[in-house]
């Protein structure tokens, strides 16, 4: 930008724009330089870091019960299940399991905080495209899940329910109730969602043909979840690489090939299908037993390297800590789905126009604090 | 494949590299030499097929600093880890490879960003997430900064 505010133009007379940082639809602090020729994109540039927070090199000062914590600023949107990847990777350095009781309430919540990611994502997603209703009643169903986590975890966003070797305390004794009410009352609104935004002839041409991402381009770029899955790539960490007893649970893993924006959103929208019909599976079989595995007051992994993967609501989240065999991490390093996922927007959005960038990062479904980290 | 002939199969190319298996993965380790034509092989050979790069990053030992890779082949559904030993701490450097897998463009730039190293012919090698004046690699055991407190 020049000092009077004019657009910079280069000299193939391109008109170079900033995106965000402070941009309502980037949802976040995104930065994006964008190069445009008319109103199409010729190549686009994120600028990160507007909040990196080096979580790795905090963690590196901080023991293995502590560190578990910095991560559910993260992922904020679904903290949870950073959480659990973090307690996971521990228990794997430790050898040791959580109690049957601890993994069933450990997926129960994971899902609920699927389910309020994927509501949060339907909603701003007509709000990006334009239209305000979705975003009213996703935040109806949104708020009734986060008061379950509200009494349960005693926080609504950042739950921090996880310790290594189990779940902080034991759920609260409204808890299996209040879970199949909410149920109830989500599944009497599927076809409110397919009436409102998926049947709707405006939106489904804003997202149909748009922000086009092939199969081997999402594997090199190494996107996951449901970006991933909507080009017909298989990568549901919960079907390869169960955790926590996923393998033990009826789902479906949701595939679209349709690798634009309507094959990405119809990947949620069946997603959260899923998430239900698993709740379902558990709510009324929690075991019963200890919640919690015995475990030092200090923990010590053994020297060495550890790996956990998890499936967030947003791809594949891996937790890696090298252990030299002290009480904190000698190294961690998260592999966030949301990193990976952007460095493949430039090829979804190139020769697209710029109304339709908004499209395309609505159904990538950014969190900038997962990826500044 | 099994661990066991994914040795044999590496082995049989590139003699002089050695394996570790301590872990949950099968760790091979390499030079920086001789890793960009070992990874090139590592994603082009049918019997590998490792498409998938799914995680990237570097660890400092002190003595060296040890680029780490982990791969998938989503075909044959095996895992390894790749590592390189830099022994130059001081100006490090080591080939790119997100020519290979496009997602080593972004996570190269944060061990740049991060780590100091080098990848030598990577199209765009500049900073990723801090400012492009900050003086210093901060995930260095050796970094200091006049701001931080331990905790």
């Amino acid at each position: 930008m020049s000092l009077l505010g004019a657009p910079e133009i280069t000299e193939e007379g391109e008109f170079v724009i900033n995106i965000g940082p402070q941009h309502p639809s980037t949802h976040g602090v995104l930065h994006l330089k964008v190069w445009l020729d008319g109103e199409t994109i010729k190549k686009i540039q994120p600028h990160l870091g507007y909040i990196h927070r080096s979580i790795e090199k905090m963690s590196e000062s901080l023991s293995y019960r502590n560190f578990i914590y910095a991560t559910s600023r993260m992922d904020y949107i679904s903290a949870h299940i950073n959480n659990q990847a973090c307690a996971l990777a521990v228990e794997k350095g430790l050898q040791i399991e959580a109690p049957p009781r601890a993994q069933v309430i450990r997926v129960l919540l994971a899902e609920l905080t699927r389910l309020s990611s994927h509501q949060l994502w339907w909603g701003c997603m007509g709000l990006d495209l334009g239209a305000v209703t979705p975003f009213f009643y996703a935040f109806r169903e949104r708020e009734l899940i986060m008061a379950i986590m509200e009494e349960t975890c005693g926080a609504r966003l950042t739950q921090n329910f996880n310790v290594p070797g189990g779940i902080m305390y034991d759920i609260h004794p409204n808890f299996q109730n209040r879970v199949k009410d909410v149920m109830k009352q989500i599944k009497s609104k599927y076809q409110e969602y397919d009436d409102l935004l998926t049947g709707n002839v405006i939106f489904q041409q804003r997202t149909m043909g748009v922000g086009y991402l092939s199969a081997e381009d999402a594997i090199s770029y190494g996107c996951t979840g449901p970006t991933a899955r909507g080009s017909g790539v298989s990568c549901d960490i919960r079907k390869w690489f169960p955790y926590d007893g996923y393998e033990k649970l009826e789902f479906k893993e949701i595939l679209e090939t349709g690798g634009d924006c309507y094959a990405r959103y119809l990947v949620r929208m069946a997603e959260m299908k899923q998430s239900v019909s698993i709740i379902e599976q558990l709510i009324d079989n929690i075991p019963d037993g200890d919640f919690q595995a015995k475990t030092k007051m200090v923990l010590k992994l053994p020297k060495g390297e550890f790996y956990q993967r998890v499936e967030t609501a947003r791809g594949e989240l891996g937790v890696f800590i090298v252990s030299d065999g002290a009480a904190s991490p000698y190294r961690i390093k998260y592999r966030s789905p949301n990193f990976s996922n952007l460095s493949a927007l430039s090829t979804m959005a190139v020769g697209t126009k710029i109304g339709d960038l908004v499209a395309i990062m609505s159904t990538i479904d950014l969190i900038i604090p997962d990826v500044d980290r | 494949m099994s661990n066991e002939e994914i040795k044999q199969q590496v082995s049989a190319i590139f003699p002089n590299v050695t394996y570790d298996e301590s872990g949950e993965f099968l760790n091979i380790i390499t030079t920086p030499e001789e890793f960009r034509v070992l990874m090139e092989t590592l994603r082009k050979m049918p019997e590998f097929s490792f498409d998938y790069l799914f995680c990237l990053t570097c660890i400092d030992w002190k003595t060296h600093l040890m680029m780490v890779y982990h791969l998938l082949s989503k075909k044959q559904m095996h895992n390894i880890v790749v590592k390189a030993k830099i022994s130059d701490c001081i100006t490090p450097s080591i080939n790119t490879i997100c020519d290979i897998w496009q997602t080593a463009n972004f996570h190269e730039r944060e061990v740049y960003d991060l780590f100091g190293v080098k990848f030598i012919n990577h199209p765009d090698m500049r900073r990723i997430l801090l400012d492009e004046d900050w003086v210093g690699y901060p995930l260095r055991k050796n970094y200091t900064d006049e701001n931080m407190i331990s905790i």
